[in-house]
């Protein structure tokens, strides 16, 4: 029976790790669901749905062999599928500032009080190594208006910058 | 009439010129429209969403709003283009599209802010368009589809940040 699985895999980047890893998955029959891949500082991350007949310990015979070649650690949870529900986000926020310790929880935590359920959010670091900046790009749904959010983000966040604008969708 | 959804090969096809503007072709812009009006969004559609590959689309952002404040969206209502022909593109901005030929999928898709088009109407009487902003944005979308090009087909990055920065 077709179970469903969350694959994290982590390590120092190289080139060929997705398609090792995949072409692995593959060949024990395994199907692939939605996937997050990327570089982050210098490592590579993945969070992939995997779909495959047969326990966790089976899928774990599969990646093991490859992830310690390529040198990466890697964890699976049985996971619900979830498939065709995706949410469309109805807002974006783009928040940038010097680099401290707190933006993203500070900027959170005021997107939580406020009810804003967030969808999708990436971070980088940028600016010199002396000088460094962070920047959060941020979509979410929410029933707030947008001035209310920013009501609360300018009284609760010091020394960042953010702009949210609404998300319209256009279905054609 | 149905909304034919990817991988359907024919929506990757280009669609024929419209050259007899007969009661046949009136008949079925007429059905349609009224087809595009009755689903969620109801727009705009193209004649290949439903299988018949002619350059045909209509756009209607009549009563169409934007954002949580339900700001109305400027348009020319009631938009019947056939063989339509983009002439002008300037600038160009980011936005979010899905597509009925598209089920539960929207992304990112860079398009012109302002356009000026020809057109017949079903009639096939010539006119001139210049639109703006979102009826620009939807005329492109559905003219998109008569070359066999879907939204997927001009996806940007979910990273791609063209949006103009301002400082609180």
């Amino acid at each position: 029976m077709r179970q469903w699985y969350m694959i994290a895999l982590v390590g120092k980047d190289r080139a060929g790790i997705v398609a090792q890893i995949t072409e692995a998955l593959l060949g024990a029959g395994a199907t692939l669901g939605e996937t997050s891949m990327m570089r982050l500082g210098c490592n590579f991350t993945i969070m992939m749905m995997v779909g495959m007949d047969g326990d966790e310990s089976k899928l774990c015979r599969v990646v093991e062999p490859v992830a310690k070649q390529l040198d990466l650690h890697f964890h699976v949870d049985e996971i619900e599928p979830g498939l065709h529900q995706h949410q469309t986000p109805d807002l974006r926020i783009t928040v940038y500032g010097a680099d401290r310790p707190g933006i993203v929880a500070q900027v959170t935590s005021v997107l939580a009080e406020s009810e804003v359920n967030i969808t999708d959010l990436d971070s980088q670091v940028g600016g010199d190594q002396e000088k460094p900046i962070y920047i959060l790009m941020i979509e979410a749904l929410s029933d707030r208006d947008v001035e209310e959010i920013e009501d609360a983000l300018n009284r609760s966040t010091d020394g960042v910058n953010f702009r949210i604008e609404e998300i319209d969708t256009l279905i054609g | 009439m149905k909304i034919i959804t990817y991988p359907e090969d024919i929506l990757k096809q280009s669609c024929d010129p419209v050259t007899k503007f007969d009661q046949e072709f009136q008949d079925f812009v007429a059905e349609l429209e009224s087809f595009m009006r009755s689903q969620p969004g109801g727009i705009g559609i193209a004649a290949p969403q439903v299988g018949r590959m002619q350059r045909l689309c209509i756009v209607d952002l009549t009563g169409m709003t934007r954002g949580k404040k339900k700001k109305p969206v400027p348009n020319q209502g009631r938009l019947i283009l056939v063989n339509p022909e983009i002439t002008k593109w300037e600038g160009f901005e980011l936005g979010r599209e899905g597509c009925m030929s598209v089920p539960d999928y929207t992304g990112n898709v860079i398009r012109a802010t302002r356009i000026e088009l020809t057109a017949f109407d079903e009639f096939g009487n010539s006119h001139n368009y210049e639109s703006e902003g979102y009826e620009a944005r939807a005329i492109q979308h559905e003219a998109d589809h008569l070359d066999g090009l879907l939204f997927l087909d001009r996806l940007v990055s979910r990273k791609t940040d063209l949006f103009k920065r301002k400082q609180k």
